[in-house]
């Protein structure tokens, strides 16, 4: 059973770092609070079904133009209904709520509400101490940590890591060291979508597409972020293992209580902020940053 | 000569009213209201069973209703059931206050039928439900006639007997698995998805199982919407359970069979699959649920009566796939109303429940009798049994969905076999006997 437990939060709660971070990186960089995020982890899922089914493409040529499509989606969404109203939080935040609901509705009017699936790019399982595991899952979990992994990278390592942290530390200051703001936020944003297309492409070959797959992952989403604390990177990456592992426990030791995975994910959620109300990384005063 | 300005007003409002009334004027149609998820599989079903039977009817010139022949219009109307219930209740309301329909067919999910249902009653227009299987909706009838006597269940039959029908399908395959790979005691994995209509059949799971010789090793309940059941699944592995016993109706089913499959769990799937029962199972398995047996209304190629394979063959024809339960609104149409109205001479729903709780009819699969509790009260429920309503058990086999059951059944001790044609054997997946003839 541990091992079980181990697969299953980590392949959860690889998807959910990858959603929170690219969610954080953006509130961080930007300060936009873009619940439309997993929106765009649901097109890019319908795209790979498109494209491998309706296109005949391969499944990882459809995942990478996926991604690429995506995030150009993104980026246009930022720039002709986002940017205009940045400054006005509660703006954005509607604004991408009936982002989210109009890329449903999209979906829904192309592909109705029949549910989908793409193919599995490796099929097959191995056995690991009697306990079977699809390798599919196993990519998926080493996709997502390498991802994360190219992230941490850029993030520590490069000039635009830097300035997107910098950003993300201080808006005014960096602008004034020359850092060019709102090019940094709409890179971010890139970055930011293209995680969560990410997200979709490993995540789809095991899951059912269908118009409201966003929905659920937004929820844990929000509760990793600010269970990790509002915009740490840190933070999003613990708590979406967290709650990942959470959701495998409860499964596995409740199983006639499965379905409260996500309500129980929720309550420790809530059970730390009671504890730490800025998150297990966040700051507790904004002047700390 | 000039008019004056006073006149013209008049002039004009007199011919917006004119405009306005005129359609009143002219020849009258029966108006169904055909509610239901149209956005998903279960909603196309509605409508295009409704479709086929108003086609058939108009192209008869209509129904007789005393001197008039009337043409049947359809509505129809998105419930979004299975996101919204207000949508529902909303949707219900359109049809019965702007549209002003004269009956309605349809309805899914349990909770919101049981708004529909009382809305509908209000009005006092008919309501023949096809989809919702939960037994509370029956029972309000018997418990409140007057009030609830407009509703008829259409299909499918009520919970009670669904489970009745799966655990017959269960005892079935736990039969064959143990007379071919020789299991002394078969341990049955109840999952069912977190829902209204699955409660009663958990609970029957609890009593009945035992009773029929079989050990009940845990029970899991996923949401109905689950994306990953992997956990669920290894812990049913775990369990040495030989038989998965499945009570879905939405998406979980097909992750289930998918990642069942792909992980070649040793265990019989076998119970209530919603999606299993369509056509498009097998590719949205990714070809990975075969084996997947479900209780199921149609199959191609399998007959109850004489007018199964018109109906199923003229489904298939005019819109591509099998018929699931929720086309039986053709039956609702065809076989409940048409008769009914034409026989009663009148649109009157007081008139027409006279007449229809009290009929017989042979439908597309079997013969629809109304029930009654045990106190004599109508339920306005479907009789299940041999002659009545049985429904199949079906399995997919390399990729096409084929009826197993009833195949050689007895439904007592010395009552006589049944096979409806058209019934194959039963299929064990590979891997299970790989397991246990080890």
């Amino acid at each position: 059973m541990i091992l079980d437990i181990i697969i299953s939060g980590l392949i959860s709660g690889s998807v959910y770092a990858l959603l929170a971070i690219g969610f954080s990186l953006i509130y961080g960089a930007a300060r936009i609070v873009n619940l439309a995020h997993t929106a765009f982890y649901m097109v890019a899922s319908y795209c790979i079904y498109y494209a491998t089914h309706k296109m005949g493409i391969h499944p990882v040529l459809a995942m990478l133009a996926a991604i690429i499509l995506v995030t150009l989606i993104g980026l246009v969404c930022y720039q002709l209904f986002i940017n205009p109203i940045r400054e006005h939080e509660a703006a954005v935040l509607i604004a991408t709520i009936a982002i989210a609901m109009a890329m449903q509705e999209v979906m829904l009017l192309i592909f109705t509400g029949d549910f989908l699936s793409v193919p599995a790019l490796v099929k097959g399982y191995l056995k690991i101490f009697g306990v079977k595991i699809a390798y599919q899952q196993l990519l998926t979990i080493g996709a997502a940590l390498l991802i994360l992994a190219g992230v941490w990278a850029v993030l520590m390592k490069t000039r635009l890591g830097l300035a997107i942290r910098s950003t993300a530390q201080d808006r005014e200051v960096a602008n004034l060291m020359g850092m060019n703001e709102s090019r940094v936020a709409m890179i971010t944003m890139g970055i930011s979508v293209g995680l969560a297309a990410f997200a979709g492409a490993v995540v789809v070959p095991l899951t059912i597409v269908n118009p409201h797959m966003w929905m659920h992952p937004l929820i844990i989403m929000l509760a990793v972020v600010v269970l990790g604390g509002l915009g740490s990177l840190k933070g999003s990456f613990a708590g979406a293992y967290i709650l990942g592992f959470t959701e495998a426990l409860v499964v596995f030791l409740i199983p006639f209580g499965a379905f409260l995975k996500g309500s129980v994910a929720l309550s420790v959620m809530i059970l730390v902020l009671l504890i730490r109300p800025e998150g297990l990384f966040g700051i507790a005063f904004e002047e700390e940053r | 000569m000039k008019i004056p300005k006073f006149l013209l007003s008049i002039l004009l409002i007199a011919c917006l009213v004119m405009a306005i009334g005129l359609p009143a004027y002219a020849a009258k149609v029966i108006k169904i209201g055909v509610i239901g998820p149209m956005k998903f599989m279960q909603g196309k079903g509605h409508w295009n069973g409704a479709t086929m039977a108003a086609e058939e009817i108009n192209a008869k010139g209509g129904l007789w209703v005393g001197k008039k022949k009337m043409k049947i219009e359809l509505v129809k109307a998105d419930s979004n059931e299975f996101l919204s219930m207000t949508d529902a209740t909303n949707a219900m309301e359109l049809l019965l206050t702007r549209h002003k329909v004269d009956f309605i067919v349809g309805g899914f999910r349990t909770e919101a039928v049981l708004a529909m249902q009382d809305m509908a009653m209000d009005y006092k227009k008919i309501f023949i439900g096809v989809g919702a299987a939960s037994d509370e909706i029956c029972t309000r009838v018997a418990k409140d006639y007057d009030t609830y006597k407009y509703w008829f269940r259409g299909s499918p039959f009520s919970s009670t007997y669904l489970g009745k029908t799966s655990f017959i399908h269960l005892g079935t395959v736990a039969a064959i698995l143990k007379m071919y790979l020789h299991i002394p005691k078969i341990k049955v994995a109840v999952v069912a998805e977190k829902a209204m209509w699955t409660e009663g059949m958990i609970k029957a799971c609890e009593v009945y199982l035992p009773r029929m010789g079989m050990d009940v090793v845990g029970i899991w309940r996923p949401s109905a919407v689950a994306t990953d059941v992997t956990a669920e699944l290894a812990a049913i592995q775990r369990s040495g359970a030989h038989i998965v016993f499945t009570i879905f109706s939405s998406s979980v089913g097909i992750t289930f069979a998918r990642q069942a499959g792909e992980l070649k769990i040793p265990a019989a799937m076998v119970g209530i699959n919603v999606e299993a029962q369509k056509d498009g199972f097998y590719e949205a398995t990714e070809k990975m649920g075969n084996y997947v047996m479900t209780l199921n209304t149609y199959a191609r190629g399998v007959e109850y009566n004489e007018l199964t394979p018109r109906f199923v063959n003229t489904y298939i024809k005019r819109f591509g796939e099998t018929p699931t339960y929720t086309a039986d609104t053709y039956t609702a149409i065809i076989y409940s109303l048409a008769p009914v109205i034409e026989e009663a001479e009148t649109l009157d729903a007081d008139k027409i429940v006279a007449i229809l709780e009290n009929r017989e009819y042979a439908v597309p699969s079997g013969k629809h009798k109304y029930m009654k509790d045990a106190q004599g009260r109508h339920l306005h429920d479907l009789t299940w049994g041999p002659g009545y309503l049985t429904s199949l058990g079906v399995q997919w086999q390399d990729g096409k969905l084929v009826g197993v059951w009833p195949n050689r059944w007895k439904a007592a001790k010395g009552a006589p076999e049944i096979t409806y044609k058209g019934i194959v054997p039963y299929k064990i997946a590979p891997w299970i006997i790989e397991k246990y003839k080890k």
